[in-house]
């Protein structure tokens, strides 16, 4: 292949990004439904019609979680370890979450029984909030510095705790998470149910937009005003294969900032996002459900790129040793596995994108309790 | 140095969700083609009790399927959390097999699953079948690539040491994909799959006909099963492990120590059928020999050795003195001192580096290992004997118990008399547990076999690890076991409650319950 290793470790980043975009707008808006289901759904009935909107695709959604830790593996294989590890605790924590969906979605309408059923209403709203949460603090901390480093071996030694994990900062982060998850959902539940459920769901939509709105706000003001970033202050040249110890780093206040100074057109990611959460509350309130949808679409990739650019190119700083800190320019794997990964993606990224609207348009409509009642034996 | 609760216990918190995990996996892999035949005659005939036979069985999938993703998670997320050097080490190789499964075939076989249960009435009939079908091309796809990871870990091709960043690299994709261990493993665990899935249709068929209840839905689910898994045993059977055993340093000792055999004896060797191998004494009391039939089974000819136990050692020993040596260089070379004499030096040596690592489990030096310890980390590369050896023939015996129940059904199918005979229907209920029996010992003789190594001559186990403590791992195990004994528990539930009402959960008004009782 004609592209050179720097090249290969940009788009490797960017088909990162792209990755997680999708988890977040696929698996987003089911996760919400999730968290949305003892909230808004007042009956069995109800509840049911929530479950089957997202019945047929929850489980492709969840692939993309999967995929991106499958391509954090093969890409970023120093992040894949050390972050596992390191949030040991909040992983493990994600994962029993994460368990009661599948089980939720598949198992509850099996048996016709109140207490069965409520059981697994419980279950998928905590498999569904714990997730969003956790990632989001995670994130948090990611631009926090996480407290790591590295032995002569090249072993990953984390010497940070659980409980420091959930600092103000971070806690807010994952506030910004849910919020977007919980305004994705409900968008979703607007254009694909109807009656009073659907007014609820508006009701839901227009309240998070604006939370999310200022939550992210004072996110922004907190990295921008009230935190050091990192900055590359010498390396290696980033064709050449290198790791993470071979380069200085320090922090500043503001650092995170600097890419916006440099690269003035990356200010469009949270311009956008922000536009996108008035334009939720706007559709939402003028009745124009996909079109609020859409814009939440928007907004949840515009957050998660305004989370790349200001970190870019750091994935992981490090506080043991900030020289340690992993980039997108030395936690990354040989430039062959790059190439070829990156054909995999180029081939399978566009086929899944096709073939999964495929069953979303098959399956487009909107339910009702007749739907349920119609096929209380084989839906959801 | 790494403490040895903390390797035990990731091992065997690993080994927990593994074998875990493989219950589910074979149902699917073979309830997938299943569904796929059964379906397709409702498409050529329109006949409405095949598409009954596709939903109900395809119910039972679908409860099983739950857990496969279920306990998938866990196994994707495991090399992270617990295998974290392991997945610095070789990620470069490793972790692009894994990711190309989520793209290639997971995204496939998830997609269309929730089309597969809720699709019936917005499909035609063909797109319905064409969906299915997508299913279980996905799940043999996944199969597929996770075998591919997973025999470099016993044969490791196409991958090379590179000193700057400290890991293995990827050196030749297409050798990583042809590796021979993983075609012949890929062959015999998806058919394995496939046997599941038959003798799971074929008990329960079983269980319906002894009851003399859906007779028509039961034979015409019997036959298939039988016919299915008359194919897919003798797959199992005939294209077996063997010939992969002619690659790899894992593959020589794994073989010697299911044959427990100690010493290398001039061919054809003989097999011992029984006997109690003795790990200190490396002798096997009370074997029971069978002439020349050992040399057959594992060269596939009748002059090339059989490489012994003892042997083995030895030349290991040796390899563990080169890869110290490696080691020191090592050092140097990352110490600064790159030059070209070091280096050319460092590549004569290298392949034996990870013999070398072996002795990071007695000192953290390495270079300054004693006589004894070189000796001990010697004879750490052959795996305990005697849970090889009866691992390996309990999957052997449940193979050919199972030959015989499919043939005996096949049989009586074509002869159109099965329902008939309770003797074979009981039989076939009895069957039920053995492909999972014969499935989890395989799975311990492949992977307990590959000890002391996580990947087969280059990374010893006891250094794969990530750096926790072993507090945190014992408590993540007893929350998974706690965790999937509940899942377990509902499963079951489910299962037991849907098998034991048969296509009448259904609703269609036209099986056992419905047409006694309810009838509305
Ligand atoms: C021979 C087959 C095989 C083997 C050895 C494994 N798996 Fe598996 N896995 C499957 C065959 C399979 C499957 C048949 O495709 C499953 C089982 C049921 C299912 O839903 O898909 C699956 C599900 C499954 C899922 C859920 C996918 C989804 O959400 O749809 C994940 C993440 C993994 N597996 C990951 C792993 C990992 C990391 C393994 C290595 C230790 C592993 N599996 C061993
Ligand atoms: C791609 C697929 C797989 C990979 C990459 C893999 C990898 C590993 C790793 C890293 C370990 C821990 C280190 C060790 O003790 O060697 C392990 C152990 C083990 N795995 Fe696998 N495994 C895979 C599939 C499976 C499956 C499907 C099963 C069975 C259901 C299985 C059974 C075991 C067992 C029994 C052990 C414990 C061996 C011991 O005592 O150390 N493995 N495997
Ligand atoms: C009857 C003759 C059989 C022979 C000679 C045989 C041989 C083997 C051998 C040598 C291994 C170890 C492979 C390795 O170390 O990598 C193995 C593994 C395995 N076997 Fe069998 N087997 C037989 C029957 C069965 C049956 C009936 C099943 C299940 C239904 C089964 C399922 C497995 C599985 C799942 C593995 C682990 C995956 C693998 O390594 O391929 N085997 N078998």
């Amino acid at each position: 292949m004609v592209l050179d290793y720097e090249t290969l470790k940009l788009i490797w980043w960017l088909l990162m990004g792209i990755l997680l975009i999708g988890f977040a707008i696929t698996d987003g808006f089911d996760m919400g439904v999730g968290i949305l289901l003892p909230i808004i759904g007042h009956s069995d009935e109800e509840r049911r019609i929530m479950i089957n909107t997202v019945g047929p695709h929850w489980e492709g959604n969840q692939v993309w979680l999967v995929t991106v830790g499958g391509a954090l593996f093969a890409a970023w294989p120093l992040v894949y370890a050390m972050a596992f590890s390191g949030f040991y605790l909040a992983m493990l924590i994600t994962l029993f979450a994460l368990f009661l969906r599948p089980v939720g979605f598949d198992y509850r309408s099996k048996i016709d029984d109140p207490r069965w059923r409520q059981t697994w209403d419980w279950a998928l709203f905590t498999g569904s909030i714990v997730p969003p949460i956790i990632f989001g603090v995670a994130f948090g901390n990611l631009l926090l510095g996480v407290p790591f480093h590295f032995d002569d071996m090249m072993r990953p030694i984390y010497t940070g705790g659980f409980l420091q994990l959930l600092n103000p900062f971070a806690l807010l982060a994952g506030i910004v998470s849910l919020l977007m998850v919980i305004m994705h959902g409900a968008t979703w539940l607007q254009v694909r149910t109807l009656d009073s459920l659907e007014w609820r769901a508006t009701q839901i939509a227009k309240g998070s937009s604006v939370a999310l709105l200022i939550s992210f706000a004072l996110a922004g003001l907190w990295v921008a005003f009230a935190m050091d970033g990192f900055v590359i202050t010498s390396m290696p040249d980033p064709g050449s294969a290198f790791t993470p110890l071979l380069k200085e780093v320090s922090t500043r206040a503001g650092g995170w900032m600097l890419n916006y100074q440099q690269y003035p057109w990356m200010i469009a990611a949270p311009v956008v996002a922000f536009l996108g959460m008035i334009a939720v509350f706007i559709f939402s309130q003028i009745s124009k459900h996909g079109l609020a949808f859409i814009s939440s679409t928007i907004s949840v990739s515009s957050i998660i790129l305004t989370a790349g650019f200001s970190m870019f190119p750091f994935l992981m700083p490090s506080t043991d040793n900030v020289n340690h800190s992993l980039t997108m320019w030395d936690a990354v794997s040989s430039k062959l596995t790059l190439e070829i990964m990156l054909f995999v993606a180029a081939v399978f990224v566009p086929l899944i994108i096709i073939y999964s609207f495929w069953t979303y348009r098959r399956m487009w409509r909107r339910l009702d309790v007749n739907f349920i009642r119609d096929n209380k034996h084989s839906t959801y | 140095m790494i403490s040895e609760h903390l390797v035990d216990l990731s091992r065997l918190q690993f080994a927990m969700t593994a074998l875990y995990h493989f219950l589910f996996v074979p149902l699917t892999l073979g309830l997938s083609w299943i569904l796929v035949i059964m379906e397709s005659v409702y498409v050529m005939t329109g006949k409405q009790i095949y598409r009954d036979m596709t939903k109900f069985w395809g119910k039972l999938f679908g409860i099983n399927f739950a857990l496969g993703v279920t306990t998938g998670l866990t196994m994707e997320f495991q090399f992270g959390t617990n295998w974290a050097y392991y997945s610095h080490y070789v990620g470069d190789i490793f972790g692009a097999p894994l990711a190309i499964e989520g793209l290639m075939a997971f995204m496939l076989e998830s997609t269309f699953v929730g089309m597969f249960f809720l699709g019936w009435d917005r499909l035609s009939k063909r797109q319905h079948l064409g969906v299915t079908f997508l299913v279980a091309i996905g799940s043999n796809l996944s199969a597929l690539w996770i075998l591919v990871a997973n025999a470099w870990m016993q044969n490791p091709v196409g991958a090379a040491f590179n000193y700057e960043t400290m890991r293995m690299e990827l050196t030749s994709f297409s050798e990583l994909f042809f590796n021979p261990v993983a075609q012949v493993k890929f062959i015999h665990t998806v058919a394995a799959g496939y046997v599941t899935g038959a003798m799971f249709v074929l008990s329960i068929s079983a269980y319906y006909l002894l009851r003399k209840r859906d007779i028509g839905f039961a034979r015409r689910s019997f036959a298939i099963a039988a016919g299915f898994g008359m194919a897919s045993i003798c797959s199992v059977i005939l294209l077996g492990d063997e010939s992969g055993y002619e690659v790899g340093d894992v593959q020589k000792t794994k073989l010697a120590a299911i044959e427990a055999e100690w010493e290398t004896v001039p061919p054809p060797a003989a097999f011992t059928a029984f006997g109690w191998p003795n790990d200190e004494t490396m002798e096997t009391d009370y074997a029971v020999r069978i002439p020349y039939l050992m040399g057959i089974i594992a060269t596939r000819s009748i002059d090339t050795p059989v490489t012994g136990i003892k042997d083995l050692i030895e030349e290991n020993e040796g390899r563990i003195r080169t890869g110290m040596t490696a080691y020191a260089l090592l050092k140097k070379l990352r110490d600064g001192k790159d030059t070209e004499e070091n280096r050319a030096a460092f590549d004569k040596v290298k392949d034996d580096l990870g013999y070398g690592l072996l002795l990071k489990k007695y000192t953290a030096n390495v270079t300054d290992a004693t006589e004894t310890q070189i000796k001990a980390a010697a004879r750490d590369t052959v795996p305990p004997v005697a849970p090889m050896f009866w691992a390996f023939r309990i999957m052997v015996a449940s193979g050919i118990a199972m030959f015989i129940i499919f043939a005996l059904s096949f049989y009586n199918c074509a002869k159109r008399q099965e329902y008939k005979k309770p003797w074979l229907l009981k039989l076939a209920m009895l069957g039920l547990p053995l492909p999972w029996i014969a499935a989890e010992t395989g799975w311990f003789v492949a992977e307990f076999g590959r000890q002391p190594w996580t990947i087969s001559g280059i990374l010893p186990t006891h250094i794969s690890t990530s750096t926790l403590s072993a507090d945190s791992v014992l408590n993540s195990l007893i929350a998974l076991v706690v965790f999937y004994t509940l899942l377990l528990i509902v499963e079951m539930y489910l299962m037991i409650r849907f098998v034991k009402q048969g296509p009448s959960s259904l609703h269609t008004g036209r099986y056992h319950y419905e047409a006694s009782a309810e009838r509305s």
